[in-house]
């Protein structure tokens, strides 16, 4: 039950990650070419079709580009590693999470999957969670 | 085949800081030389393009004409990320194609100087401490630095590397070894905003911006404007032998954006559009990547310039970091990339990078380049990219009178 509880009181970072017993990302699907959109849509960019539906996106995925990032806007704390993820066809941005920031603990091609972590709490006691890749 | 566009006249300033100008100055600098450099005046212009990225609603055009000739000309005030000049350009090219005019002026200006970090920042936290979903995501607090990056430096170091992991044989070191080579060049450049040599140590121990961009890595914040007048090929033929003689031929002009493609709003995709815009610019110039004398390709960052090599067909594809092993780049080397130093030394103000490396290549083709001159040079290309994406591709040649 206070599982249950607890997440009533959470909210996530963006509104295509879905919180729950089995987090994961979800993304606009157009119905007529299957182009994956994660933002709010008004027509496909590549087909320009104005039907979507909601799909699961793997929570599973390759590193297929990453940096380092040490030097940042202020407020974004460094370091951190930015990445694009394949997570089964659908290209990802996302951090990599529960790993040393080091060219030597992160590497292209690397297995990673979706982790949940806390970013903070507000005046209502609701939690925001984000999301992030870690070593599989 | 239509009749060919000429560059009449153009100018670059030197790029660095100037804290006693403002962009009005500079643009004006830049214009006034360009048409003198051609040999005419804002009399004879039909048509002024014009841009300041960072001050896009300005009107940076209408600004200069008070300063130089307010002719009553149509004016068309551009932005398009770091392609703005390129777009600049294009639209006079246009505006000289269509007929409608015979001469026109493209001009644009940058003060950057000092600016930091450009990309990155996002909205700020709200002071009441309650998380509210808004935006196209949905999001509850900035998203830069959460998931993902939103800085250049960051977003160029993953375009790199993508191209590392599709292809392999990319590295820290093989990076920074082409950011080498464009310090080098720019020690002959003295219009450059920085023009010291570094070796490659130097560059690798240098302050880590975005693994694997130093900041030696990164493309110089700075100020400067370049300009250029394009005239039609019939009135170019009424104008004198030796302004036909240092006219430059632009043989193709060419602007693309960023077709769909799977990921490509996740992490920009800066390859396609290049391609397109290339190979629409061979096609228009009836000449391939083995005639180019001189390249000038939009190094924002040296993980940017290895793949430009790929998209602008310099190489086989995949083989951008055998070609750049095999020292083809140098200016010693078989395709020379950026002479001029690049944007990580010359500078990158970006309005004016889309007509600054327009400049470098005409300095060439007209044997005008001094100690950095590519000897014999007859073609050349320049290339911007502004993330978004816009791609500027120009190939240019030489009168041959
Ligand atoms: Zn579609």
């Amino acid at each position: 039950m206070a599982s249950v509880r607890g997440m009533a009181n959470q909210i996530p970072l963006v509104d295509y990650l879905v919180l729950g017993d089995a987090p994961h990302l979800t993304a606009r699907e157009c119905t007529a070419c299957g182009a994956r959109f994660f933002d709010r849509r008004n027509a496909c960019a590549s087909c320009s079709g104005t039907e979507f539906h909601t799909v699961a996106v793997g929570t599973d995925g390759e590193v297929k580009a990453f940096t380092i990032v040490t030097f940042a806007a202020p407020g974004v704390p460094v370091p951190f590693v930015s990445a694009i993820v394949d997570c089964g066809g659908t290209s990802v941005r996302g951090n990599i999470i529960n790993v040393e920031p080091t060219p030597e603990h992160v590497s292209l091609g690397m297995k990673v999957r979706l982790a949940t972590y806390l970013i903070g709490t507000d005046d209502n006691g609701t939690e925001a969670i984000g999301f992030g890749f870690e070593p599989n | 085949m239509s009749d060919p566009i000429w560059i009449l006249g153009i100018h670059m300033t030197k790029f660095g800081k100037y804290p006693d100008l403002d962009t009005v100055d500079l643009a004006s600098q830049a214009a006034l030389a360009a048409l003198k450099d051609g040999g005419v005046s804002m009399k004879d212009m039909g048509v002024l393009a014009a841009g300041c990225l960072m001050a896009s609603n300005a009107g940076i055009g209408q600004q200069l004409q008070k300063q130089i000739g307010q002719t009553g000309i149509p004016v068309y005030n551009v932005a398009n990320a770091c392609a703005t000049g390129a777009t600049a350009l294009r639209t006079a090219i246009m505006a000289v194609k269509s007929g409608e005019v015979d001469m026109g002026l493209a001009v644009g200006v940058e003060k950057l100087a000092g600016a930091g970090l450009l990309g990155a920042g996002g909205r700020p936290k709200s002071d009441k401490n309650e998380w509210n979903p808004s935006g196209r995501y949905g999001a509850v607090t900035s998203t830069d630095g959460r998931i993902g990056t939103d800085s250049m430096p960051g977003v160029f170091a993953q375009v790199g590397m993508e191209y590392g992991h599709k292809y392999g044989g990319t590295s820290f070191e093989l990076f920074a070894k082409i950011s080498e080579k464009n310090h080098a060049h720019s020690t002959l450049n003295p219009l450059a905003a920085y023009t010291k040599r570094m070796t490659l140590e130097e560059i690798m121990n240098d302050v880590m911006i975005a693994y694997p961009n130093t900041r030696p890595m990164c493309s110089a914040n700075c100020d400067g404007a370049a300009a250029a007048v394009v005239v039609s090929d019939a009135k170019l033929k009424t104008l004198s032998l030796e302004q036909q003689r240092r006219a430059i031929k632009v043989s193709a002009s060419v602007l693309t954006s960023d077709p769909y493609e799977e990921g490509c709003q996740v992490l920009p995709n800066v390859n396609t559009l290049t391609r397109n815009a290339v190979k629409l610019a061979y096609e228009q110039a009836g000449i391939g990547p083995s005639d180019l004398d001189l390249v000038e390709l939009h190094d924002c960052f040296a993980t940017a310039e290895l793949v430009h090599y790929d998209n602008l067909m310099l190489c086989e594809e995949g083989g951008a970091v055998d070609f750049f092993n095999s020292g083809a780049t140098w200016r010693d080397g078989g395709t020379p990339v950026n002479v001029s130093g690049g944007l990580e030394s010359k500078g990158h103000p970006i309005a004016a990078t889309g007509i600054a490396n327009i400049w470098e290549v005409c300095h060439h083709l007209r044997g005008e380049a001094g100690d950095r001159q590519i000897e014999g040079a007859k073609v050349g290309l320049a290339h911007v990219i502004g993330l978004g994406s816009a791609c500027g591709v120009h190939i240019l040649e030489r009168s041959g009178l």
